[in-house]
């Protein structure tokens, strides 16, 4: 059966497990594959820290979660209003950071890539982001 | 988190997740004990850790650029089937030391 969740939650770097848990959990209905429930949980925590470290700048805003499942395909968006982003095509660069002081290693945007079939990233500079990924999961 | 030293290794045993979050404390928790206990080097025993996102890779790599500058090293041990994906992306294999114990390391 499809089904959705959205969740809206304040950028704190608290939040970042609560969104992969609840997303993990609302998943675990098609009985994901160990591997493929830790690849979307790694995918959600690198969309959520994003929002809250780029998008946000570590100040106050909203992170809007969507989560659908659609027969096995698992659909997830992940969207701040925050300072958007300036080059989409140099922030999907592995190892390209846009903030080297915080230790940051530049390979989240490889890691959603790899883990997830599918990612699509609108944004505008002011405006904000939305991070929209899909994966199939295989036959359980 | 437990840190503990042994000669002049700081053993750093993580419980739990390594997200951003649990690296900013992480960070700030080894470069004071470190410090404190005058250590050389540091050896990260991950078997208590079953997932880490690149937040964690930029914490290593972190204390890893820390350690170059003053002729240290860095050990990872005990590493979870569960991080291998992230571990292989991220090449981390290429510049440290991976060990199956904290023993093992320490004898490097």
């Amino acid at each position: 059966m499809n089904s959705e969740i959205t969740i809206i939650m304040d950028s704190n770097s608290e939040n970042e497990s609560f969104a992969r848990l609840s997303v993990a959990a609302f998943v675990s209905r098609l009985n994901p594959t160990v591997e493929e429930i830790n690849d979307i949980k790694t995918a959600v925590s690198e969309a959520v820290t994003n929002a809250i470290i780029h998008g946000y700048s570590d100040k106050n805003g909203k992170i809007y979660l969507m989560c659908k499942i659609i027969e096995r395909e698992v659909v997830i968006q992940i969207k701040d209003y925050g300072i958007g982003i300036d080059d989409i095509k140099k922030a999907m660069e592995p190892l390209y950071t846009s903030k080297p002081d915080m230790e940051r290693s530049g390979i989240g945007f490889t890691v959603m890539e790899t883990f997830m079939d599918k990612i699509f990233v609108e944004s505008r500079k002011d405006y904000g982001t939305t991070v929209t990924m899909t994966k199939n999961l295989i036959a359980s | 988190m437990q840190i503990n030293a042994s000669g002049k290794n700081l053993i750093v045993k993580i419980d739990g997740d390594i997200d951003h979050h649990v690296s900013m404390q992480i960070k700030e928790k080894i470069e004071r004990e470190f410090k404190l206990l005058n250590c050389a080097n540091i050896i990260f025993d991950f078997s208590n850790v079953k997932f880490m996102d690149s937040s964690g890779i930029g914490m290593i790599i972190g204390r890893y650029k820390m350690l170059e500058k003053l002729g240290g090293k860095i050990y990872i041990t005990n590493v979870n089937e569960k991080l291998n994906s992230i571990i292989e992306i991220s090449g981390l294999k290429k510049i440290i030391g991976f060990y199956d114990s904290v023993e093992k390391a320490l004898k490097n």
